[in-house]
């Protein structure tokens, strides 16, 4: 049966288009010569399906499109970050010098390759005011992990692993809690106030001797800036602990202020979000970790050093250098394509132009504050940061509820804005502009918006069963969890 | 600013809008004590072309693989790559779109991520996969932390040939205490000797196949006694191609398998984007960390598919979570599966014999060679060799030999 509709073509899997004698690659002919593999040797099936050039393009490109993307549209999705992605640093990051070049090529050959580290560390140092900065952590979520590793292995050399406390707001991303439980310290949850920042009373009250630190996200996952946050800073030190940064939202004071000056002592920055790397539909990430001097010493191997204009890969933990380093996060020196593209960024931007790409960031969230007001719900009073956070108010009575607004939102062509997010905030919308989001595109965006909720009176069974113009309908995520069909077969499917 | 839209006219008039006359005063929140507008001692913005051009020295201070005869492996492997693969990713739905969490506009990357895990459960041998993890070191990782969780047991064995850098990066990532886990690198694989290290204390045992010497080996022995004492095994896969003439993983016993998948579709780039792929076996598909997309049908009973699964991972479960991780390396795994699809099961298991006869070849001439010592009795498509002097000094003196001339021919 063709299910097409119109330039939304149905596509098939993979494994029903392709065939298994069929390939799209020429290969030299091999010369059958005797394996030297060993008992381990198998020519059996394995079942993969091969397609040919055209076939794969075709599979592929109809794939793409039911994709939406910041290329085709506004992507508001709030602690996302979802800005243009400059194509000069895809082209950067494809120069052979960078793209060919092995992890474990002779040093003399791949100067240029630890330059270019040295380049961006330096810079992520200036940006950040601190003093050390570790490249290799693959995320954000392995940045945030290096970092609060990098606050055990202090915790160790001062001999006071019994601070097992840390202490993370009740707005923090998941990965936060996350981080800290998979290193063994004990989870306490602060909470924040109702201004949207982290209760100080609250924080003050929660440490003891057992106090390691804590895990604060500035600006906030409200999008606000957490105001006292120099007054915790001093307080957590006072009392033998630590400050970890979660950077997800530096892109609000990049070029604008230096998070060192705030007390800080790790913070990890992602790339993909305030330097422009593209999200991928998912990754690659980087996350590279500033430290203050007091943790400098404890950063993971490797350390790229410049001794002169010659650079060398300090690995060896015998080295003075990394004589109390945590270790090794992954396999190389981390993600060298992004570091790319993220220099490729900086460099075009320069200070002035970073300096205004906070400052555009912070106008546009609040341009839509002030534009939105109302018809939405600003959860907080006042001026917020890089994006604006709104409950579920406005939908009180109307039988609608957040997730049937975000499903409107697709029909309108708009992916919606983070949902459910912060966990403080009733049904949260958390909307995040961007930079590099035009006034006419979010004046369209407001009237699209404010077109919705005027709809609510009207016809609020409509969000019911949103989205329509989606190549599909809403799907039932129950199921999905809880017979899980998790790959094609050949044969019936039988659940786990 | 080529980058930023807009103009001053209209920031102008959205100040005006929310109020204000300086942009400063958005910040008031920020503390007195740190000032804003900072100096920073870094150069304003560049043209398109400068940027290029700076970028462009940087990279030719590198050989680059293709300028030269190339032989580094050890984890990071340089392939012919089709010219489709980088074609596609850079396809603006794919590189410009978010983690699929809005399964009716994101059906595109959830279609590619459920083919894949497809493939990853077909070459490893396994029933199933996640949507993949950063790299091969960080996956063999958390499948540790996996078999750890499963068996609740805390010592780990890891295989002496098993790469001496995913063995820090464990002791890093896992251990609390360095007890828990037995290495001795060496090049001496003995499953015997392996067996006598297991009992019913260990949690797993990984083994890296082909190991980082280069040689290949049976493992149905080792899993057979593992399992017998309730022991998991883990094995790794740096080199993807080997599994085109190998016996998968999961044939040979193994209960999760970590791969570096950077060989299909991604170039090397000094280490990192790469791709990890792990797979398991269904019963520990609840115990699987990271991205898992599923099947399902919308209201109308049309299949697509679903990010799933979610309630083991850290934006829902928090503390609780299987692991921190969030991400995926979601444009590395889209590389590798068309790559794969391209190539279909005919031109992997021919990439993997050419692969290994060019092994072979390079092999026999180096076993006359005086002075050099081949170590391998089995190899896929690397092997190790004792040269007569110091190694790296040795690769040194090579790599200054870079400006021989290639004879091109057609």
């Amino acid at each position: 049966m063709n299910k097409n509709k119109g330039l939304d073509h149905d596509e098939q899997l993979l494994f029903e288009v392709g065939d298994i004698n069929k390939t799209g690659v020429d290969l030299d002919d091999i010369d059958n010569l005797d394996q030297m593999i060993g008992d381990s040797f198998s020519e059996n099936e394995i079942g993969l399906a091969g397609l040919s050039e055209p076939e794969t393009i075709r599979h592929y490109v109809r794939l793409s499109r039911k994709n939406y993307s910041i290329d085709a549209g506004l992507y508001p999705l709030g602690s996302c970050t979802m800005k243009h992605n400059p194509r000069l640093n895809e082209k950067m990051a494809r120069l052979e010098g960078f793209s060919d070049i092995h992890p474990l090529q002779p040093i003399s050959t791949c100067q240029g390759a630890l330059e270019l580290i040295d380049l961006i560390s330096s810079w992520l140092k200036e940006l950040t005011g601190m003093a050390a900065v570790t490249m290799t952590p693959k995320a954000g979520a392995q940045g945030e992990l290096c970092g609060m590793m990098a606050i055990k292995q202090a915790l160790l050399d001062r001999n006071e692993l019994n601070r097992k406390v840390v202490l993370v707001p009740d707005s923090a991303h998941g990965t936060n809690p996350a981080t800290a439980a998979f290193l063994g310290f004990e989870v306490k949850t602060i909470k924040s106030n109702d201004k949207g920042l982290i209760d100080f009373s609250d924080f003050k009250d929660n440490i003891d001797e057992n106090f390691a630190g804590v895990m604060i996200t500035n600006p906030n996952t409200c999008g606000l800036f957490e105001t006292d946050i120099v007054k915790i800073s001093e307080l957590t030190h006072k009392s033998g602990g630590y400050l970890y940064c979660d950077g997800a939202n530096f892109n609000a004071v990049v070029g604008k202020l230096k998070p060192g000056d705030l007390g800080i002592d790790a913070m990890h920055i992602n790339l993909h979000k305030t330097f422009s790397t593209p999200h991928g539909g998912g990754g690659p990430g980087s996350g590279p970790v500033v430290f203050s001097d007091r943790l400098e010493k404890f950063c993971p191997t490797p350390l790229v050093k410049n001794i002169k204009g010659d650079f060398i890969l300090v690995e060896d933990s015998s080295e003075k250098d990394l004589a109390k380093s945590f270790g090794r996060l992954n396999v190389f020196h981390g993600q060298m394509g992004m570091f790319v593209r993220a220099m490729s960024y900086m460099l075009s931007h320069g200070a002035d132009g970073l300096k205004q790409v906070s400052e555009d960031a912070v106008l546009n969230a609040n341009y839509l504050r002030a534009s939105l007001s109302s018809h939405l719900t600003p959860a907080f009073d006042g001026f917020c940061m890089h994006e604006i956070l709104f409950s579920d108010d406005f939908l009180k009575d109307t039988g609608v509820e957040t997730l049937d607004f975000a499903k409107a939102m697709i029909d309108e062509g708009y992916h919606p804005m983070t949902i459910y997010f912060p966990l403080v905030i009733h049904g949260a919308l958390l909307v995040e502009p961007t930079e590099t989001e035009s006034k006419q595109s979010l004046d369209h965006f407001i009237n699209t918006l404010c077109d919705l909720v005027e709809r609510l009176k009207k016809d609020s069974d409509s969000f019911k069963a949103a989205p329509v113009f989606t190549p599909i309908r809403r799907l039932d995520e129950t199921q999905a969890a809880r017979k899980p069909v998790l790959r094609w077969k050949e044969e019936p499917l039988i659940a786990v | 600013m080529r980058y930023l839209p807009l103009t001053n006219d209209d920031r102008k008039n959205m100040k005006k809008i929310i109020g204000i006359n300086d942009i400063n005063e958005m910040f008031t929140n920020v503390p007195k004590e740190v000032s804003l507008d900072p100096k920073f001692n870094l150069p304003n913005h560049k043209t398109e072309m400068e940027v290029g051009k700076i970028l462009s020295e940087i990279a030719n201070k590198n050989i680059n693989s293709n300028q030269v005869p190339f032989f580094l492996g050890a984890g990071a492997y340089k392939h012919h790559i089709p010219a489709t693969v980088d074609h596609i990713i850079q396809r603006s739905e794919f590189l410009t779109s978010y983690t699929p969490y809005q399964p009716e506009i994101s059906q595109g990357t959830l279609q590619y991520l459920f083919e894949f895990q497809t493939q990853v459960s077909l070459i490893t041998g396994m029933d199933v996969s996640n949507a993949s993890m950063y790299d091969g070191s960080t996956s063999t990782a958390e499948a540790v932390s996996m078999a750890k969780r499963i068996t609740k047991r805390n010592k780990v064995v890891l295989s002496p040939t098993l790469h001496p850098q995913y063995a820090e990066v464990i002791n890093t990532l896992i251990s609390s205490n360095e007890d828990e886990i037995d290495y001795e690198f060496s090049e001496n694989f003995e499953v015997e000797k392996l067996i006598s290290k297991i009992d019913d204390s260990v949690s797993c045992i990984v083994v890296q196949n082909p190991d980082f010497f280069g040689s290949c080996h049976s493992l149905e022995q080792l899993a057979e006694y593992a399992h017998s004492k309730g022991t998991l095994l883990i094995v790794v896969v740096n080199e993807i191609i080997s599994l085109g003439m190998m016996k998968s993983p999961g044939e040979m016993g193994a209960d999760i398998v970590a791969c570096e998948g950077q060989s299909l579709g991604n170039p090397l780039n000094f280490g990192g984007p790469y791709i990890g792929l792990m797979s398991t076996k269904d019963k520990y598909v609840r115990q699987l960390p990271g991205r898992i997309v599923g099947e399902t049908i919308d209201m109308n009973g049309e299949k697509g598919f679903v990010l799933t699964l979610a309630t083991r991972e850290q934006h829902i479960r928090r503390e609780k979570a299987t692991s921190n991780i969030c991400t995926n390396s979601g444009l590395c795994s889209l590389a590798f599966t068309i790559h794969l699809s391209l190539l279909g099961e005919m031109g992997f298991k021919k990439l993997s014999k050419l692969n290994h006869e060019a092994a072979i070849k390079l092999y026999n001439k180096l076993k006359n060679l005086e002075g050099f010592e081949v170590k391998n009795n089995s190899f896929f498509n690397e092997f190790t060799v004792k040269v007569p002097i110091n190694a790296s000094v040795f690769v040194e003196k090579m790599a200054e030999k870079r400006n021989f001339s290639r004879s091109s021919s057609i």
